[in-house]
């Protein structure tokens, strides 16, 4: 019983935050990351954050699309 | 001064939109089975909303704003870009339209094949169907709150903003005791979901130690841009869409 509502607490909470495409998430994450290193090392990030972004949601767009 | 009204437009489009929703659901209850229980159960959910963002606004508030940022601004990217999504294939044929009617007719049948249900007073199907659909669409209201609140400093600002937006379609909604088909929510759909993502990846940036040019200007450049890009993506999908159906019905041998 117990179980059963951890269960599903968990996946009202990955698909309220993930929804539909996992992509999403993982790329906004993988996009920060990269984002923060080239800062690390002195490269201003802020055009390659602004377009990774645009750049992930052409994809995802299109993967629904293409479904 | 650009920033809070942006912050307050975001706020208020975000909470019309999902009252909209959660309108049509009360008021198919309230048709079907009686105002009561709903009303009741629109009322609890709403309560339990506002302890929501009473207890965890004050919390956000202590933590140091740039973790914040980057926790939050990267949520705020990732649910903008799944509402931006599903506008672009809305806007752009790929998914159907929202249709408020049609999801109150469905609403009205499942009311009418549950039964009576009433039970000291209170029609539980009313009531938990109410309170469920004000809930759930009221959680997200509740996120946008408290991140477009915590990021930017003001957690009122946003409420104010989410209340006027529930209060606008509530007051729209009793007047005209309909659901509110003729809103424009699929439009609205598509704003919010360029305002959630604009600022998600404004302060997600400055959470990873960007740098913005011009510094809080370029969060409009960035809003004017997410918005011109999201709806070049319709245009092409469009015309992909078309290209699509010429195609099939070239295959078919129809003219």
């Amino acid at each position: 019983m117990t179980m059963r509502y951890v269960k599903n607490f968990g996946i009202f909470w990955y698909d309220f935050i993930v929804g539909d495409d996992w992509t999403i998430a993982v790329g906004v994450v993988a996009i920060m990351v990269i984002s923060f290193l080239l800062e690390q090392v002195g490269v201003p990030a802020w055009w390659f954050f602004f377009l990774a972004i645009c750049g992930l949601l052409f994809y995802t767009v299109k993967r629904a699309a293409r479904d | 001064m650009t920033s809070d009204v942006l912050l307050l437009v975001g706020a208020f489009l975000a909470s019309a939109v999902e009252m909209v929703e959660a309108l049509t659901i009360v008021f198919a209850m309230g048709v079907t089975r009686g105002w009561r229980s709903p009303l009741i159960g629109s009322a609890v959910a709403l309560m339990v909303l506002g302890v929501i963002v009473a207890i965890l606004g004050p919390l956000l508030a202590n933590i140091p704003l740039s973790p914040l940022r980057i926790v939050i601004g990267g949520l705020l990217v990732i649910f903008g870009l799944q509402w931006l999504r599903k506008a672009i294939l809305r806007a752009s044929g790929y998914k159907a339209l929202h249709d408020e009617n049609a999801i109150f007719a469905r609403e009205v049948e499942e009311a009418k094949a549950a039964g009576p249900g009433v039970a000291s007073g209170m029609d539980w199907y009313g009531f938990t169907v109410a309170f469920k659909g004000v809930l759930l669409e009221g959680l997200e209201v509740a996120f946008i709150v408290l991140t477009f609140g915590t990021s930017h400093g003001s957690i009122p600002l946003a409420a104010a903003g989410a209340v006027a937006g529930l209060v606008v379609v509530g007051l729209v909604g009793a007047v005209i005791r309909a659901p509110l088909s003729r809103v424009p929510e699929n439009t609205m759909k598509f704003a919010v979901g360029v305002m959630l993502t604009g600022f998600g990846i404004f302060w997600a940036g400055e959470g990873v130690q960007v740098e913005w040019p011009g510094g809080s200007i370029a969060l409009l450049a960035v809003l004017l841009l997410v918005f011109g890009i999201s709806w070049g993506y319709v245009l092409l999908l469009r015309q992909q869409r078309a290209a699509h159906q010429a195609d099939r019905l070239g295959s078919l041998g129809v003219k």
